[in-house]
């Protein structure tokens, strides 16, 4: 069978004709992904912060630190289970469960690759896929919030119980902006399924500029910019990442939801925070970075989006949002809750609805071209962007020197120590000095002792 | 699955979708009676959830996989998460009294929800036993969401331009119920604020802890200022203010 022959792009049409043990092939295979993506998701995260804060990271168990988290959960499962008194006992108990399975669930519509052939079977890399998998996703995010907050509730102490409104309130936030910059994908591509959303991007259009021909890139990161910012954004607020960690603030709330959790639940709760980063990296690679197509100059190789190498551009791209993830995390200071709150509805709501009108506004001119729409966008984003970038400042006014604020304050005001107050030494310093050996210094280069 | 249930003959029912039905359609009824039957409210929410739940799979079932999700996102996603929040706020320890204000009652819901339930349930499987349905390949011929949108977005396209209407309005109005209407010269912004907190007479920073600047930890010493002036903000209002003795500020021969 030659590549050319095969149809590399699934269809729905593809799904739902595999048999038993496929499927059952294809479940795990997804399942096994999530595990071993928080396995390795766990060390990859305190490597990659450990050489951001110069310092060496988990380095001791297996080669490079690599099982260090298999320690860990080991280790996790132990301890001892402590099942608080004040606890609703089978909320308690089912709440990890449910955080795990929506996270899991979220990768069966996943593509992880085209079509190929497995033992005679020509199948697509991804357990099935329906005219609705993007709804899917989103389903699964929101039902995995049920997790955490009914972690926190049935704690039946405070500070889980704050994670766990704090979570409730962030993920219905998110959500929303999340799923309005999803819009833009469906009007683009024209379909929910992830499939056909992948397929969409690997035909760019052609533009002709300046008499040469040059495609178009057909990736929603670049054609959906703005989307593709909130998107992301929303997914760090979704997955309770850094610096949107509200619900598990170590510095406010303990841990938050999982204060009161230990052993295997603790270990559940940290496995669908792990799972969801990763599955939603996936999302955000299908949704916008063109899923398992290979980017530009890999694609002048003829074979790069066929057989089973398009997997390795799939993972290549996940472990780079993953990084970025990472890199947040090491970066960005938790943001207050007011402040969090604030920048959900009043910034990334309100540009996303703007940017959707002036996207359904382009695609209704049918009788424009893809250069003139580029043109109509970019000339004004461009004189947008230059205005604000040599807009005058104000002249900031001449600073009163000390004693003319002093002067100028009102009679009656709250007293103040004189200007030219004189701290005497402290005695303590005095005595230090006077006791300590003269340093040797200055004597040579050769002769340098400290 | 979901794709041949959608290309699925309306008149047969095939295995699985047979299987999943008689699977949760007694979940369904026992979340719908554990609703009512629980006594905490938050377990009452967590039962309407699974009921909704399944619901939205036999949505699904059905061939409407896009009102399967919607029902999934917006109803157990984001409605009842709304409603466990205001129930969590609440308090988890409130639960409902057992004591029947009318004599009965529950007993009297208990025959008529019964025989309510028989009555609709005949009379549907009556109406609807020798009916065949038709037209869920003509609805479904472009696909299920397409085929929603178009209805949507043509024929009902009023209706559902009023329902939106109806729900921002809903939402400006608890939010006009909700607001302290402040007048814009009320409100301050943040260099008028900073010289409000230091204009004369007011204390710019917390107040002063007593015995701070003083010889004594007494809750009724006064602190004092920068400038040596007692300041009486430091002392709770219904201590009398008084200032040390000599005896109680000389040394206690307990400092080294």
């Amino acid at each position: 069978m030659s590549p050319s022959y095969l149809a590399q792009d699934p269809t729905l049409a593809d799904f739902g004709r595999d048999p038993w043990w496929l499927v059952l092939i294809k479940i795990v295979f997804a399942f096994a992904f999530g595990l071993l993506a928080t396995l390795l998701g766990v060390w990859f995260e305190r490597r990659v912060v450990g050489y951001m804060q110069v310092r060496p990271g988990p380095n001791q168990v297996g080669p490079f630190g690599l099982l260090q988290t298999l320690a860990d959960g080991l280790k996790m499962a132990f301890k001892e289970d402590i099942l608080p008194k004040a606890a609703d006992k089978v909320v308690y108990f089912f709440a990890p469960t449910i955080s795990v399975i929506c996270a899991v669930t979220a990768l069966s519509v996943v593509p992880f690759g085209p079509m190929v052939s497995i033992f005679g079977h020509h199948t697509p890399l991804q357990v099935t896929d329906v005219p609705v998998a993007v709804l899917l996703l989103l389903a699964c995010s929101s039902m995995g919030v049920y997790g955490i907050v009914l972690g926190g509730w049935a704690s039946g102490s405070t500070y889980p119980l704050l994670g766990g409104l704090r979570s409730s309130a962030q993920m219905i936030s998110y959500e929303v902006a999340m799923g309005l910059s999803i819009v833009a994908v469906f009007m683009t591509a024209g379909t929910m399924s992830t499939s056909g959303i992948v397929a969409a991007q690997g035909s760019g259009t052609q533009l002709t500029i300046f008499g040469q021909q040059l495609p178009a890139p057909g990736w929603y990161a670049i054609l959906l910019l703005p989307s593709f910012i909130i998107f992301f954004i929303a997914t760090v607020g979704e997955t309770n990442r850094a610096p949107f960690d509200l619900p598990e603030a170590e510095s406010e709330l303990v841990a938050g939801f999982m204060t009161e959790y230990s052993s295997l639940k603790f270990a559940l709760f940290m496995l669908s925070e792990y799972v969801a980063m990763v599955t939603m990296s996936a999302v955000t690679t299908t949704l916008f970075l063109g899923g398992w197509r290979a980017p530009w100059p890999i694609t002048i190789w003829e074979g790069a989006n066929s057989g089973w190498w398009p997997m390795l551009w799939f993972f290549g791209k996940v472990i780079a949002l993953v990084f970025v993830f990472v890199w947040l995390r090491g970066t960005l200071p938790r943001l207050r809750y007011d402040q969090f709150m604030r920048f959900g509805w009043k910034v990334l709501l309100p540009i996303n609805l703007v940017w959707i009108l002036v996207l359904s506004g382009l695609r209704s001119i049918e009788d424009w071209d893809t250069r003139g729409k580029l043109i109509a966008v970019g000339i004004p984003a461009g004189i947008l962007l230059i205005a604000t970038l040599f807009w005058p400042s104000r002249r900031p006014q001449p600073k009163p020197t000390p004693q003319e604020q002093v002067d100028s304050r009102p009679y009656g005001s709250f007293p103040l120590p004189p200007m030219d107050l004189q701290v005497p030494p402290s005695p303590r310093i005095t005595r230090v000095v006077a006791e300590r050996e003269p340093a040797n210094i200055a004597t040579g280069s050769d002769s340098r002792e400290v | 699955m979901t794709t041949q249930t959608v290309l699925a003959a309306a008149g047969s029912v095939p295995g699985g979708e047979a299987v999943t039905f008689w699977i949760l359609a007694p979940l369904a009824l026992i979340g719908a009676i554990g609703m009512v039957a629980a006594r905490n409210a938050v377990h009452s929410a967590l039962w309407l959830v699974l009921t909704m739940l399944c619901l939205g799979v036999f949505y699904v079932l059905q061939a409407g996989p896009f009102i399967g999700m919607v029902q999934i996102i917006v109803y157990t996603g984001a409605i009842m998460m709304l409603f466990l929040f205001v129930l969590m706020l609440v308090g988890r320890d409130s639960t409902d009294s057992l004591i029947e204000t009318l004599r009965g009652q529950r007993v009297a819901a208990i025959v008529l929800g019964l025989g309510f339930a028989g009555l609709v349930g005949s009379g549907v499987y009556h109406a609807l036993e020798k009916t065949t349905a038709v037209g869920l390949e003509q609805a479904n011929a472009e696909g299920n969401v397409q085929g929603i949108a178009r209805l949507l977005f043509t024929k009902y396209v009023f209706a559902f331009e009023l329902t939106s209407a109806l729900l921002i309005t809903a939402a400006v109005g608890a939010m006009v119920l909700a607001h302290v209407e402040r007048r814009k010269q009320d409100k301050m912004d943040q260099p008028a604020t900073m010289r409000a907190r230091f204009a004369p007479g007011n204390y710019p920073g917390p107040k002063p802890g007593p015995g701070v600047f003083a010889t004594s930890s007494s809750v009724a010493t006064p602190a004092r200022l920068p400038d040596g002036r007692l300041t009486d903000r430091s002392t709770p209002a219904i201590l009398p203010q008084r200032e040390l003795t000599a005896e109680e500020t000389s040394l206690k021969g307990t400092d080294k």
